[in-house]
């Protein structure tokens, strides 16, 4: 037993039922007690860096069976879950005091935490649709929390989307499992390697893109997210836009496409394609937005873009047989973007729901001069922009610089030069954000406003240190080898080497 | 030509989804997609004039290891059949969520009518 994967799954899941039985006077204890859980997992998850392992549920044997799979890509992923889970769990202890009810909502989050570690573990797609399902309807729920019109109304326009998108994943299974007769997803490969792509597959691989498209939000598909993303409350705004719609979204995209169905130069350009509208689209829809959370959420699709475009330019480039070096510096720069994505999102989603809790307001108009209330908020809340907008020595900067050198090695200057305005209209949408809420004129209404310490305070200090300390992933060789470059290279070796049975 | 209509039904669903406006016609036209696929996962299992997948003593030879051709020849793919059942699990839950969504909606709006619910825009 070299990692055990499924107590990634399993102890969120038994807390989950657990913990709405505690009501009352037992609500302490329940706080304690999902804490623990969260704490748990970061733990297992630091713990599961750099190993790999396979786990038969039930010890059925594998084409029979199910089961979990560890690589790299997956233990990056189960970081990023790991470290936001436990920030926004942190942060919830004191935030969700404004709601009734809850040990549901840490029911419901720890649900969440279940399917997404789930999703990222499973070698299985059925199971990964089902994690998916137990992943999405608590989000579903989640959204919802507050229970009134806006809240409402973004819960319903997100679940719609987000079953059409479940039945068309639902749908590409049962294709492939038509075509392939395997559900496991080495077997699937290799099947797909020795008779090549029909139309059926390819129908798959075309239901596949829809579907986890809407569910990362990339452009074509992206309506729900900026009804949804800011509806819910803060904590898991911050876990639905920091891992939600990259583990059932991108990485899942990421692990079909490149382990599964196989790199090819079609394909590539559709995620390029993606990438490049969700960044630009994404960005311009930011500028002009007034509601705090709302811009972020924006924000959220314009990063995801940089996310799919360096993964894309990957693919397009071991599609073309070119040199695997630029490949994978490609990929690395996606990668790494999408782990500090995850850090630098989150906590500017916390760091709106402090603002929103002393204040009362999201509107950036109505704000100004918070500076003076709310030193420490603001100063996490600097880091996080000037992280997201690309200024160094955040870790913003590296992931961004590593993306735009690749983009100039492959030759696609056009793209490199897009991905450079998109961070610059970033910083000014930005500076607009500091502007408004924390410079200028304090308003009469707000001048009793209180910072918000203790446990949320906590949060967001953890989330902006490892803003910073994150740049050492990169810059020190050891942390890169041991942490990214794994991830990096699972997906660099499925689409170099298409007759080595992959591990997956 | 079943696939054919199949899928007819999938695009029977995804429309009502997309062009109804009323909310409780979009959870029909969702579970209507959901359905399709469970018939579709039903067929890629079905043999016709079938039997159960499951081998009766008189068919397996205990001395040489061999399973009877009659069985292996008519049984149904089994794993389909499983798959079919996790789904319909799964899609349950998400109607109980989506009908109650829609039942809080009514009463916080008055109305089904998406066209009327409309305070998020931007």
């Amino acid at each position: 037993m070299n990692a055990p994967l499924p107590m990634f799954v399993a102890i969120p899941l038994v807390a989950a039922f657990v913990l709405p039985v505690l009501k009352g006077g037992l609500k302490p204890v329940a706080t304690l007690l999902a804490n623990l859980v969260t704490l748990t997992l970061l733990a297992l998850a630091v713990m599961s860096v750099g190993k790999t392992g396979t786990y038969a549920m039930g010890n059925w044997t594998i084409p029979l069976g199910i089961n979990l799979v560890l690589d790299g890509l997956s233990s990056l992923l189960l970081l990023a879950i790991g470290v936001i889970s436990a920030a926004a769990m942190l942060f919830s202890v004191r935030y969700m005091e404004q709601y009734t009810a809850k040990p549901k909502y840490f029911s419901l989050f720890l649900l969440m935490v279940a399917g997404m570690n789930g999703v990222v573990l499973s070698g299985d797609i059925f199971n990964l649709y089902v994690f998916l399902e137990i992943a999405s309807i608590a989000s579903y729920a989640l959204v919802g929390f507050g229970g009134e019109h806006e809240e409402l109304e973004a819960s319903f326009k997100y679940m719609v989307l987000g079953s059409v998108a479940s039945a068309l994943v639902l749908f590409g299974v049962a294709l492939v499992y038509a075509n392939t007769g395997s559900l496991n997803m080495a077997q699937i490969s290799a099947t797909i390697r020795q008779i090549g792509m029909n139309i059926g597959l390819a129908f798959a691989l075309s239901l596949f893109v829809a579907g986890f498209g809407l569910k990362a939000a990339l452009v074509p598909f992206h309506a729900w997210l900026p009804d949804a993303h800011p509806s819910a409350p803060a904590p898991i705004s911050a876990m639905l836009s920091g891992v939600l719609i990259k583990a059932l979204g991108v990485y899942v995209l990421a692990r079909l496409i490149f382990t599964v169905f196989g790199v090819s130069v079609p394909v590539a350009w559709v995620l390029i394609a993606l990438g490049v509208s969700s960044m630009v689209i994404g960005v311009f829809l930011a500028v002009g937005q007034w509601d705090f959370k709302r811009l972020l959420a924006y924000h959220s699709i314009s990063q995801m873009g940089y996310v799919v475009l360096g993964v894309g330019l990957g693919a397009l480039i071991l599609a073309r047989e070119g040199d695997p070096l630029w490949a994978s510096l490609a990929i690395l720069g996606g990668l790494f973007h999408l782990l500090n994505h995850a850090v630098f999102k989150s906590l500017l989603f916390l760091a709106s729901g402090s603002v929103e809790m002393a204040t009362g307001t999201r509107q950036l108009k109505k704000m100004g001069g918070l500076v003076e209330r709310m030193p420490y908020t603001r100063a996490t809340c600097a880091i996080a922009s000037a992280s997201i907008a690309g200024v160094p020595p955040f870790n913003g900067f590296w992931s961004k610089l590593i993306l735009v050198l690749a983009a100039v090695q492959a030759g696609f200057y056009l793209l490199a030069a897009v991905t450079v305005i998109v961070s610059l209209v970033t910083l000014l949408s930005f500076l607009k954000v500091q502007r408004y809420v924390f410079l200028g004129q304090l308003p009469e209404d707000l001048e009793r406003t209180q910072e918000n310490g203790g446990f949320m305070l906590g949060a967001m200090a953890f989330l902006a240190v490892l803003c910073l300390a994150m740049s050492l992933l990169v810059l020190l060789p050891g942390l890169r080898e041991t942490v990214l470059q794994p991830a990096v290279d699972v997906l660099v070796q499925a689409g170099t080497a298409p007759a080595a049975v992959v591990a997956h | 030509m079943a696939y054919a209509l199949c899928f007819l039904l999938f695009m029977i669903g995804l429309y009502c989804a997309v062009v109804k406006k009323n909310m409780v016609k979009i959870v029909l036209g969702i579970v209507i997609m959901e359905y399709a696929v469970n018939l579709f996962l039903i067929m890629l299992g079905y043999v016709k004039g079938g039997v159960a997948p499951i081998i009766e003593r008189s068919q397996y030879d205990g001395a040489t290891k061999a399973i009877a051709s009659e069985f292996l020849n008519a049984s149904v793919d089994p794993l389909p059949q499983a798959l079919v059942l996790t789904s319909i699990v799964i899609s349950l839950g998400s109607l109980a969520l989506m009908i109650s969504i829609c039942i809080r909606t009514y009463a916080k709006y008055g109305t089904f009518d998406i066209t009327e619910i409309r305070r998020l825009r931007g």
